[in-house]
């Protein structure tokens, strides 16, 4: 069976999501719950770190594809880090660098969220 | 075999907790053809995207269903072949998907049939009404991993 873990962190009005394992069509919705809490507790400016990601398939691009209007409706972001190259070929096939903010490292991302709550 | 054509089977239930099995099958099949780890990762997704379609569209998610996907290879060829008995569902209407448009309207569909062309050399469907449906993933070996082999 796939292994799939989320790990939740907080701090300085970021929530950062950190995925380990296999996203797939059977793990998928273990991510949507966890969207799905964060959304429910308005908690809108979030990053989501695949350093430990391993594999992701459609069904798993297809979560974050559910949850970024509702995000960005509320001025907040789903903001991705720290991809393998594998991982991040995945994304690019389906054309997610226009319609996503992905970034190498977690504090790029954090240091993008900062600039825009001071403005 | 005189013809050089290898063919193995694996059966699984159609339940998305045997993705994971069906993408290890087919990387060891992959390894032992000679592809490159970028093309066993590419080749793995492929088939976990179309038993994916399978579970969700053919058989609409019932858990008691049969998957069958087979490994058949000669010598420049690796051919992934993967049928079911369900519904019939035409993945040749779904065009390349439009993010933008699907973002705005909640849509998911489409991404994994689309992921399945970029990443294979080929793909084919057959449908045998009443009885069963098939598609066919194909990935030509590179001439540079032939040579490598020698």
């Amino acid at each position: 069976m796939a292994d799939f873990k989320i790990n939740h962190r907080e701090g300085e009005g970021v929530y950062v999501i950190e995925l380990k394992g296999y996203l797939d069509a059977h793990t998928a919705p273990e991510l949507e719950n966890a969207f799905q809490r964060l959304l429910n507790e308005k908690k809108f400016n979030i990053i989501v770190n695949c350093r430990e990601l391993a594999y992701i398939s459609s069904a798993g691009l297809g979560v974050f594809m559910a949850y970024i209007e509702d995000v960005r409706k509320n001025k907040g972001d789903i903001k991705l880090t720290n991809m393998s190259a594998k991982v991040y070929n995945v994304f690019d096939l389906l054309g997610f660098p226009l319609l996503y903010e992905i970034y190498k490292e977690e504090k790029e991302a954090l240091s993008k969220f900062k600039t825009i709550q001071k403005a | 075999m005189a013809s050089g054509i290898k063919i193995i089977t694996k059966t699984i239930p159609s339940r998305t907790d045997h993705l994971s099995e069906v993408r290890a099958f087919v990387s060891e099949a992959a390894s032992a053809f000679g592809f490159s780890d970028e093309d066993i990762a590419n080749i793995s997704l492929a088939v976990d995207e179309a038993c994916t379609n399978i579970i969700k569209h053919a058989y609409q998610n019932a858990p008691d269903k049969e998957i069958e996907i087979s490994v058949i290879r000669n010598k420049k060829n690796f051919e992934i072949r993967i049928v079911d008995f369900g519904r019939q569902f035409n993945p040749q209407e779904i065009k390349a998907p439009d993010l933008r448009r699907n973002l705005a309207q909640h849509r998911r569909g489409g991404l994994g049939v689309y992921l399945m062309k970029r990443l294979m050399d080929k793909v084919e469907y057959s449908f045998m009404p009443g009885k069963h449906n098939e598609v066919r993933l194909i990935k030509y070996l590179q001439k540079s991993v032939s040579i490598a082999r020698r």
